[in-house]
């Protein structure tokens, strides 16, 4: 399957990457060569399979509402590139 | 007598008996780390100060006592489990300088079990490879032949354990991250039913897939570091709340009326070495031996395994890997003034190429026009691996199948070509989609003197019947008792 330039930087650009000049046709190539692979998938009628997004048959995992020790904010933040008084601090979003 | 090669069990018993003290033990192991780790290169943090004060403690529980299986066991951990207080990379760039403020839940409980951590080791980049080459931080050498990889992604856990380095580890395993490199280093490593182990802690690949286990030296260590990290934790919704039984008492060489399934999708000769298919043929005759018995079975859709996993693996990971954006924890980029622009320029500079090539998979594969197409295709035959094991499951108790296609491959000898890569993963991915337990016990070694690993699978919360069978296995073959040969410095 051919994968473009156009449709790398798009996937790219979907999911917050820079993709270096020097790499976008290895990217494409690659992804290309993959997806070619995949294909494989359609030589199987899978009409009326249900998907399988979990393998062990657990669903809605509820619990009392209560309040529990948790991670104290200082330590919530320690890890940040930038804070302040406990708050992440972010280039400005708004012009 | 070399204290750092002792099993666990064996080490338990010279503590219990005062021949030996925690505290002596610990320093054996780095002692043994700092003459071997410069060629092997399996830490990426050593933490020997913390492994003392914990021994010193060992010591004090044990003249009390009060021990228990891991007091005062040297382990070591993968470097995408959190560990309070001490960095946790993932082996990239962008949590180079993470250092996490809370414990994983299986680090309480071998903190409470009294193990002593001696560090963290190397990994794939995220867990996303097959033989540790994708670490943004060092590459790991097979400790049988330092030319060659150690597998992966748990590359540094299999190889610390091969060299004796650490008594025993914790891997994670998504698509046989724990199975494969034990293999390729001759140790044993159990990938166990997905919801045994809580994933609270562990740093997140494909959420639907992960797993952590141990990697040791033996069966019997498999089942006391198992014993101990198993169990329902509230704190990962899908952890399953079933009693956690002790793995040791199942361990007996007793193997009559067992039934062992052959699938025949994994017993090809095509594109497998002839000294896998031969160790693995040799297992067959130590079973029958044993009085099990063998049985023909068929996993009919094991063809599509490798293309169901590398959309859904790649998928999730897009999802979970959205996190890294310079923001809470991490890598920053402070060049752009933007948002948009920062978020960018830091996951670009902090991920390295293969996790950039998964994400833009995963990516793909979810974006709108695509989703039924891949993602949901791929789920549905999820479906369908899952079914064909639950039929198997129905007319025998174990599968009996090959880890790797091949012996420990050499390094740089895949890193051009990500797919080929993928296609060696070809028996392990199908027990991640159907969320099964399997694992890997030594099985031989190839005519070069590299050794091969038997992958034994079972059906749902039944990692007792193959640790039973890999016991038996072990105890009828002594594979395991034979070391990698390393030039100390």
């Amino acid at each position: 399957m051919k994968i473009s330039k156009q449709e790398v930087l798009h996937v790219a650009g979907l999911a917050r990457l820079n993709i270096d000049e020097s790499m976008i046709d290895m990217f494409a190539d690659q992804l290309g060569d993959i997806l070619e692979y995949v294909k494989t998938l359609d030589h199987l009628d899978t009409t009326g399979v249900p998907p399988t997004f979990h393998a062990v048959d657990i669903s809605n995992a509820f619990r009392e509402d209560r309040i529990k020790p948790h991670l104290d904010r200082n330590a919530a933040v320690s890890n940040a590139p930038e804070e302040e008084d406990g708050h992440f601090i972010v280039p400005k979003v708004i012009e | 007598m070399d204290l750092h090669s002792l099993t666990i069990h064996d080490a338990h018993e010279l503590l219990k008996n005062k021949k030996i003290s925690a505290k002596e033990l610990a320093s054996a192991v780095f002692e043994r780390i700092e003459a071997v780790d410069p060629v092997v290169d399996a830490y990426i943090t050593r933490t020997k100060e913390i492994a003392l004060s914990q021994a010193e403690i060992a010591d004090k529980t044990i003249s009390s006592g009060k021990m228990n299986l891991l007091t005062g066991i040297p382990i070591a951990i993968k470097d995408l489990i959190c560990t309070k207080g001490v960095p946790t990379t993932c082996a990239s760039k962008i949590l180079e300088n993470f250092t996490p403020p809370y414990n994983a839940t299986v680090m309480n409980k071998l903190n409470a079990a009294g193990a002593v951590m001696v560090g963290k080791v190397n990994m794939d980049e995220f867990a996303m490879g097959s033989s540790t080459e994708n670490s943004g931080l060092k590459i790991t050498k097979n400790p049988w032949d330092l030319s060659r990889v150690p597998g992966g992604s748990s590359g540094g856990s299999a190889a610390a354990v091969a060299a004796d380095m650490c008594l025993g580890a914790l891997g994670s395993d998504t698509g046989g991250s724990i199975r494969q490199p034990a293999s390729h280093c001759g140790v044993v490593g159990v990938k166990p039913t997905y919801g045994r182990v809580s994933r609270f802690g562990l740093v997140a690949f494909a959420s639907s897939l992960d797993q952590i286990g141990p990697l040791t030296k033996d069966v019997m260590d498999a089942a006391i570091l198992l014993n101990v990290i198993s169990g329902y934790d509230p704190k990962d919704s899908t952890s399953v709340n079933t009693d956690t039984p002790d793995y040791r008492t199942f361990l007996s060489d007793d193997m009559k009326g067992i039934k062992i399934g052959i699938p025949k999708e994994y017993h090809t000769s095509d594109g497998v070495s002839p000294d896998v298919l031969s160790a693995v043929k040799n297992a067959m005759a130590v079973f029958k031996d044993a009085g099990a018995e063998l049985m023909d079975i068929s996993l009919p859709h094991t063809q599509y395994a490798v293309a169901a996993y590398y959309l859904i693996a790649p998928a999730e990971a897009s999802s979970n890997l959205a996190r890294y954006d310079g923001v809470k924890y991490g890598l920053r980029d402070t060049e752009p003034s933007s948002l948009i622009d920062m978020y960018k320029a830091t996951r670009s500079k902090g991920f390295g190429p293969e996790v950039q090539r998964r994400i833009l998979l995963g990516t793909y594969a979810l974006s709108a026009g695509y989703y039924d197409a891949y993602y949901k295709k791929a789920s549905q035959i999820r479906t369908l691996i899952k079914r064909d094991f639950m039929q198997a499951f129905d007319i025998c108790d174990v599968i009996l199948a090959p880890v790797a296609p091949t012996p420990a491959f050499k390094i740089g000898e895949n890193v051009d070509d990500p797919l080929t890569m993928y296609l060696s993963d070809i028996f392990t991915l199908s027990a991640n989609l159907a969320g099964i337990p399997g694992l890997s016990v030594p099985c031989g070694f190839s005519e070069t003197g590299l050794p091969i690993g038997l992958q034994l699978m079972g059906t749902y919360f039944d990692e007792q019947r193959i640790l039973n069978a890999a016991f038996l296995f072990e105890q009828a073959t002594q594979f395991h008792h034979k070391k990698p040969h390393l030039k100390i410095k």
